[in-house]
């Protein structure tokens, strides 16, 4: 009786601004219908599974990299994003933050469609 | 194992080296990929960089275990809502105002003096957003999702929660459509508590199954 939780309480609900934002895009994408939450939650098990079953650490972290995997390629089945051009934003957005002075806006340009 | 106090420093200092122009921290390869693909997302109309912003917001500032408390606090001192809320979880708990973000089914057990019930979602992390904000990372992790099907009253004496063996654990495997809401046991010695003053006797755990409700005045 009155033990104290196994974890600190209150804690954070996400430990990486990332982690709210693909929290977020993959909420938002499945309320407007372009997946189901159970075609995503089917998806996001498997590779869940598949993370477990190949050693990987059962820490956040790889629970968040395996959401970042299965939305990714959740994103390129849908044909809601290509590989090219995520590649080529991610390109974009790593020279932004190289080039920008710190404290700046890190800005990208907009690549030519 | 004994403590180890050779210093092997191989680990203990990182050296950052600075270049004469400090320019601004470069995110993690994950973090860039979230940005491609929240940039792509909004220049091809898909996602509303505001909307994505509020529902972060709601995550982090507003829908959290303190809502499942309140819930909790009514089914307590409430009999009509409590069988409401056991009838139907989903009508109940929308109607104060916790809705789930994609149309999913609550279903609320209640502890009682013969059934303890603990969740878990032996497949992700299926958890009841609505009142319970973002799951815990020991509820994400495998060692969690795997074992507590197979030995419940010993993953609850690692939270420190023991259950005579006279009592039945009921586990209950949430899915993408059905989440489950744990009624803990209402303490003695709140007898004439308000709902507010119930409430804060909940805790997270108290509602996933991991923990019991806290004595009034622990």
């Amino acid at each position: 009786m009155n033990q104290p939780d196994a974890l600190p309480d209150p804690e954070a609900p996400f430990a990486e601004p990332w982690h709210a934002q693909i929290f977020a895009l993959t909420h938002r994408l499945a309320q407007s219908g372009h997946y189901t939450w159970p075609e995503w939650a089917a998806r996001f098990a498997r590779q869940r599974a598949t993370s477990a079953a190949s050693g990987a650490d059962d820490g956040d972290a790889t629970y968040y990299e395996d959401w970042l995997a299965t939305f990714e390629q959740l994103l390129i089945d849908k044909k809601l994003a290509d590989a090219q051009a995520l590649a080529a934003l991610k390109a974009a957005w790593t020279q932004a933050y190289i080039e920008t002075p710190h404290g700046r806006p890190v800005l990208i340009k907009e690549p030519a469609n | 194992m004994s403590g180890d106090h050779h210093h092997h420093d191989d680990h203990d200092h990182d050296h950052h080296h600075h270049g004469s122009v400090t320019h601004s921290h470069l995110p993690s390869d994950p973090a860039l990929r979230v940005k491609a693909m929240e940039t792509l997302l909004t220049q091809k109309g898909l996602v509303d960089p505001a909307a994505l912003d509020a529902l972060i917001d709601a995550y982090k500032n507003r829908i959290g275990p303190q809502n499942g408390a309140k819930v909790v606090a009514r089914a307590w001192s409430d009999p009509a809502f409590r069988t409401a809320l056991m009838a139907d979880a989903t009508k109940a708990i929308d109607a104060m105002g916790f809705t789930g973000l994609q149309g999913e089914h609550m279903v609320a057990v209640e502890n009682t003096d013969e059934t303890h019930n603990v969740v878990v979602c032996t497949l992700c992390s299926c958890y009841p957003w609505s009142v319970l904000g973002i799951p815990p990372v020991w509820y994400k992790s495998e060692a969690y999702r795997s074992r507590v099907v197979i030995d419940p009253r010993g993953v609850l004496r690692e939270f420190g929660v023991d259950i005579p063996e006279t009592k039945q654990v009921k586990v209950w495997d949430s899915t993408a459509e059905i989440r489950y809401l744990v009624i803990p046991q209402r303490p003695q010695g709140a007898e004439g508590f308000s709902e507010e003053q119930l409430a804060a006797l909940v805790t997270r755990d108290s509602m996933v199954g991991t923990g019991l409700a806290k004595q009034p005045g622990a």
